[in-house]
């Protein structure tokens, strides 16, 4: 092979633009942390979200020029795009909301924000990774950053706690995943996600479907981990619980986000021709992860590990829609994330201003009477659990609607009788909440509560506005979600 | 001005009042919202009332406005459709509503948060005219949830109190489960015939000539069921309509408007909606009917012993409910929707009535404490009393009309039965008997209690009467085919969307009237023998009254046997001659007592229990849950090691 084809093109290095911006602005900012003064410190957010905003247009403009890239290695199309769209998004509403908790908790440094734009940047190359190597490289990349920004308040133990125990479990997770790219590679000699297909498909030269299917169980305990599915998901409820509130809402959307998205590059592309293999264990774990998280979330008392069961009972309907493994499932899967991360970053937003310094207020009682002192935060907190629930004109309800016709669709008729039947247990611990905020007196926790930041309030608004427009306008996202969730090309 | 063409405006204009209400309420004099949210209800009763009186004009009797196309690939709009049902739809929620709003206005007059109790009514109507009006399933879902969210809130309205709050989030959750029934239903529809839209729905499934499911049990007969279960969560059908005697803690305008006019017959309306599609599953019908029938006789035995004045009207709209199911599973839907039309008028009135004692009565409840109340509100009165014989079924009131033919179409009807009917007929003696122990303990005798009890200002006697007048004459637009005067116009109005009745068995209708009017009659006959003391002649008192059988008793025994053989006459008096003496009444209250028992142990027992069973199995989770990570690394081991076990066996 000519070492010309060796050298990338013009086109190879647009198509990965919005990693290149994303990290050249995160070695900025660190550099910036080092020569500039205490006070300019507040600008290196600034700089962070424009940096985010920057790569948003560079994720346009490699959509323009799309393709694959760096010999097969990357690939870059709507499903791409739209994911890195979606974790720049989370990147900047996480920008927005950790403002006013950084200066109460007297941290604002510039490594967030470079640890923020670096684990972003590691989404990124999930989300447009065409080969199971740079599967591996994009989520440790996005992972060794989350480890450290779950332990960003050095000194607060929960915060040493939560993140140690996602280092460990991490690490102990993606060793599966690992191995399970090993076996791949062993058994069908690559490891670019068309050519496993094209071998799996080629009956002479098909390998032991008992083996493949092994390798694919191996990689799922990867990507089930990273999306907090059954029973890889035990770490989810300590790690949130533990983290900084805008920590939690980062961790639970955007590496979610992104690890679905490779997950369902891999297993529909990859590992399309051996759909019958594998789609039992994902069919279990779906099950599983909603009941796990729905039960379990209607007993805590603290919001944000109710918060945490409720993200993990989310992501079982996402693995609904990757049961379906049709092209409908992928499209509503990619617009639950969406309508998912809103909400979520949403509920996180209020708690993170609600739980005043060191977190002191996190209580689901704690709330008690925000309706009355805070009427319109916690008229925004209400449409965020309304989502959560699944009432229609929200993004929630159409998110779940469209995951349960794909799965009808694909006669997962038994898998859509108990996700309908969990959304309606769901809805009894998010109502919890509207009630203690509207139909208690104030207790403590309301009494002398501060005014909201205006990064906060364009994190909160934002977010609203967001799940309505996703709830009343739902084609505006479903049609690009369809146009590009033809994964096999 | 082209009201067909504007029906799309009919639900904003409550929206808008519920905006204003909402945003900048809580800086608007009372004397604005008085005037400004009874009249966006009144803007969309004009429109409603013009609309309608423009399809009755035209050719052709369904419109469709779509102003957006919402959703394409689902065929879901935001679209509208005016046909005969949905007109007498509109004209209920607007008409009643805006009675219902004027009465508010009196009513909520001292309670805080006048503005936010108008901004939900108000956007509680915008919900129910969006259902009510929707041209396809997924707008009627929204409206749907929409009303269901609304009333949460409304419910949940005196929020110090903790019992409305439970009763709130009660009402909600097991709406839920009847909602997941319905999207199952709703997605089935999609499947089955590529829309969501009503009209395509209905000329896809009559176009595919679906053979009727008689024999076997099929899609069809699936999806209809899921919608039918969906239908008893909101309209409070055995044996998810647990949560709407509890959702009489919320304020009485709303349990008038949401409670009993308006939202709780939305799964009648969607019923009625889809009947193209339950005509063709006789089994669901079947069902359908059943539980109407069981859900009527049950509701209305314990109502005969509630003391509570809304609680007893409470199970009476329950029952009354079980009525129009019953009349769609015969497929006699526009009976349904009939007996719908009328209950609103006789239900709103007495709700708004038992609001007006209890506002007299300074928020007294218990029936116990009042008594006498005629002469101190005789316009609260004699409007009851109107409601009172129309929901008896005394001739010439709407009740009557609409009863009589539900009944004589579960007599005759293809899909009736004889012992349906007995069922219906007992419900109505039960429900006469019931509805005049609520008069006669509240209006007439002596007063029990202290409180000076006064009449209610205009603002709430207005609408009184004017529903009054409604629940006398309402009726007489659909009478009896042997009634030699009055109209037919109800029936002929809904055949355009039902289609003509088919020619059933021969209907002996003049004996069947004369049953239920006999068994109305009877209802008043007990209740007045238990509850009013007008025939206080000897006999009476020897029956009612131990003294004589005491006396006698002390003449023979007490001093001629032991005292421990008195005891045991004594016990034999108290149990057998007492309990025969109150002959009907004792057993009235034993089969009540029956289902109050199976209503509070069973029924509230199983929704208790599941409560528990859910937050038990939230335990394992916890224990797996220790916060050792080396633990939760060896779950992560059993997890690997049961997949791969999962392909070694298979």
């Amino acid at each position: 092979m000519p070492l010309a084809n060796f050298i990338p093109t013009a086109d190879d290095y647009l198509r990965y633009l919005p990693e290149i911006i994303l990290t050249v602005v995160g070695v900025v900012i660190m550099f910036l942390e080092a020569v500039g003064g205490e006070r300019r410190k507040p600008a290196l957010g600034w700089l962070a979200g424009a940096g985010l905003l920057a790569a948003i247009w560079g994720s346009v403009v490699a959509l323009g020029v799309g393709g694959t890239g760096f010999q097969n290695m990357v690939i870059v199309d709507g499903f791409a795009t739209f994911f890195r769209i979606l974790v720049l998004v989370i990147g900047l509403l996480t920008i927005v909301s950790s403002t006013q908790y950084l200066d109460r908790e007297k941290a604002n440094a510039g490594e967030f924000h470079a640890l923020l734009l670096f684990s972003i940047a590691g989404q990124c190359v999930m989300a447009s990774a065409n080969e199971l190597i740079m599967v591996f490289i994009g989520l440790e990349i996005s992972s060794i950053a989350s480890y450290i920004l779950a332990g960003y308040l050095r000194d607060d133990r929960r915060n040493n706690e939560s993140a140690l125990k996602y280092f460990l479990l991490g690490s102990f997770a993606t060793a599966f995943l690992l191995y399970g790219v090993a076996w791949v590679y062993g058994l069908t000699g690559s490891t670019n996600l068309a050519e496993v297909r094209r071998v799996l498909m080629t009956p002479e030269s098909a390998p032991n479907l008992v083996l493949m299917g092994t390798a694919a169980a191996l990689m799922f305990v990867g990507f089930a981990f990273k999306v907090s599915a059954a029973p890889f998901q035990v770490w989810a409820p300590d790690v949130y619980q533990g983290a900084p509130a805008p920590v939690s809402a980062f961790m639970s959307t955007g590496p979610k986000a992104a690890a679905f998205a490779v997950f369902l590059r891999v297993f529909i592309t990859a590992f399309g021709p051996i759909a019958t293999r594998w789609e039992p264990f994902v069919w279990g774990s779906a099950i599983a992860t909603m009941i796990v998280g729905n039960f379990a979330a209607l007993t805590q008392t603290n919001i944000k590990r109710l918060l945490a069961y409720s993200s993990i009972a989310h992501a079982g309907y996402v693995l609904v829609a990757v049961t379906a493994h049709s092209e409908i499932g992928t499209a509503a899967a990619m617009f639950y994330l969406a309508a998912y991360a809103f909400m979520q970053i949403g509920a996180f937003a209020v708690v993170t201003w609600f739980s005043r310094q060191g977190e002191k207020f996190v209580n689901v009682d704690d709330l008690a009477g925000l309706g009355e002192r805070q009427p319109m935060v916690a008229a925004m907190l209400t449409i965020f659990l309304l989502s959560l629930i699944g009432v229609p004109l929200t993004g929630g309800f159409f998110g779940k609607f469209y995951i349960f016709r794909a799965a009808l669709d694909s006669n997962l008729v038994w898998l859509t009788v108990i996700g309908l039947l969990n959304s309606a247990v769901a809805a009894y611990y998010y109502l919890r909440l509207i009630v203690v905020m509207y139909m208690k007196e104030p207790g403590a926790a309301t009494e002398n509560i501060g005014p909201v930041s205006a990064g906060l309030r364009v994190a909160i608004l934002g977010s609203a506005l967001a799940t309505l427009v996703l709830g009343i306008f739902p084609s505006l996202v479903l049609d690009f979600a369809g146009r590009s969730a033809a994964l096999v090309k | 001005m082209n009201f067909l063409d504007s029906i799309w405006l009919i639900p904003l204009f409550p929206l808008v009042g519920a905006a204003v209400m909402l945003l900048f309420g809580r800086r608007l004099a009372n004397s604005v919202i008085r005037i400004l949210c009874p009249g966006t209800i009144f803007v969309s009763f004009i429109f409603s009332v013009g609309a309608v009186m423009q399809l009755a004009g035209s050719e052709h009797k369904v419109h469709e406005v779509i102003k957006y196309l919402w959703m394409p690939p689902l065929h879901a709009d935001w679209g509208f459709l005016l046909d005969p049902l949905s007109s007498v739809m509109i004209l209920v929620v607007t008409g009643i509503g805006f009675l219902i709003h004027v009465y508010a206005t009196g009513y909520m007059a001292h309670e805080g948060g006048f503005y936010r109790f108008f901004g939900y009514l108000n956007l509680f109507v915008f919900f129910m005219l969006t259902l009510v009006l929707a041209n396809n399933y997924l707008l009627l879902f929204v409206g749907w949830e929409g009303v269901g969210l609304c009333s949460y809130l409304l419910i949940g309205f005196y929020y110090h109190k903790k019992s409305a709050g439970d009763a709130g989030k009660k009402a909600f959750i097991v709406n839920r489960i009847g909602d997941a029934a319905f999207i199952v239903g709703m997605l089935l529809i999609f499947s089955i015939a590529g829309s969501l839209r009503f009209t395509e729905v209905n000329e896809f499934i009559e176009a595919h000539h679906f053979a009727a499911e008689t024999a076997a049990w099929g899609i069809l007969s699936t999806t209809a069921l899921m919608l039918f279960i969906g239908a008893t969560g909101k309209s409070a059908q055995f044996p998810l309509y647990v949560w709407l005697p509890d959702a009489m803690e919320g304020p009485t305008p709303v349990s008038a408007l949401i409670h009993a006019a308006t939202m709780v017959t939305a799964g009648v309306y969607m019923v009625c909606r889809s009947h193209v599609l339950f005509e063709l599953t006789p089994m669901t019908l079947q069902i359908v009917a059943t539980i109407g029938g069981f859900t009527a006789i049950f509701a209305a035995s314990i109502g005969l012993v509630q003391n509570d004045i809304k609680r007893v009207l409470a199970y009476s709209t329950v029952s009354q409910l079980g009525y129009m199911f019953l009349a769609a599973g015969v497929g006699a839907y526009w009976v349904a929707v009939f007996h719908l039309f009328t209950h609103a008028f006789f239900k709103a009135l007495l709700f708004l009535g038992a609001g007006s004692v209890i506002h007299g009565m300074n928020g007294e409840q218990d029936m116990r404490h009042m008594g006498g109340l005629k002469k101190y509100m005789p316009v609260t009165h004699w409007t009851m009393f109107i409601a009172t014989l129309a929901i008896s079924g005394i001739p010439g009131l709407a009740g009557f009309f609409s009863k009589d033919e539900i009944l004589a179409q579960v007599y005759g009807s293809a899909h009736g039965s004889k012992a349906l009917y007995v069922v219906g007929l007992t419900t109505a003696l039960m429900t006469s008997f019931y509805m005049w122990r609520l008069m006669y303990m509240t209006f007439y005798g002596t007063a029990r209690s202290h409180v000076h009890a006064h009449e209610s200002p205009l603002s709430m006697t207005g609408p009184l009467m004017v529903l009054a007048a409604g629940s006398a004459l309402v009726g007489w637009l659909s009478v009896p085919k042997f009634f030699p005067i009055g109209a037919h116009t109800f029936e002929h109005w809904l055949e355009h969307v039902f289609g003509s009745e088919k020619g059933g068995a021969e209907i002996p209708e003049v004996l069947l009237t004369s049953l239920s009017v006999a068994a109305a009659l009877l209802g008043i006959w007990i209740a007045s023998r238990i509850y009013l003391k007008v025939w206080e002649g000897p006999l009476y008192k020897a029956m009612l009254n131990k003294w004589y059988v005491d006396e006698i008793y002390d003449f023979l025994f007490v001093n001629g046997l032991a005292k421990g053989g008195g005891e045991v006459l004594g016990a034999f008096d108290r149990n057998v001659i007492n309990g025969g003496v109150d002959g009907a009444g004792w057993l009235a209250r034993m089969v009540s007592s029956v289902s109050i028992w199976w209503d509070t142990w069973i029924v509230d027992g199983a929704v208790r229990a599941t409560s528990f069973t859910v937050k038990l199995s939230g335990y394992p989770v916890r224990l797996l849950q220790t916060g050792h990570v080396q633990s939760y690394a060896l779950v992560f081991i059993v997890g690997v090691l049961a997949m791969f076990g999962f392909y070694v066996l298979r």
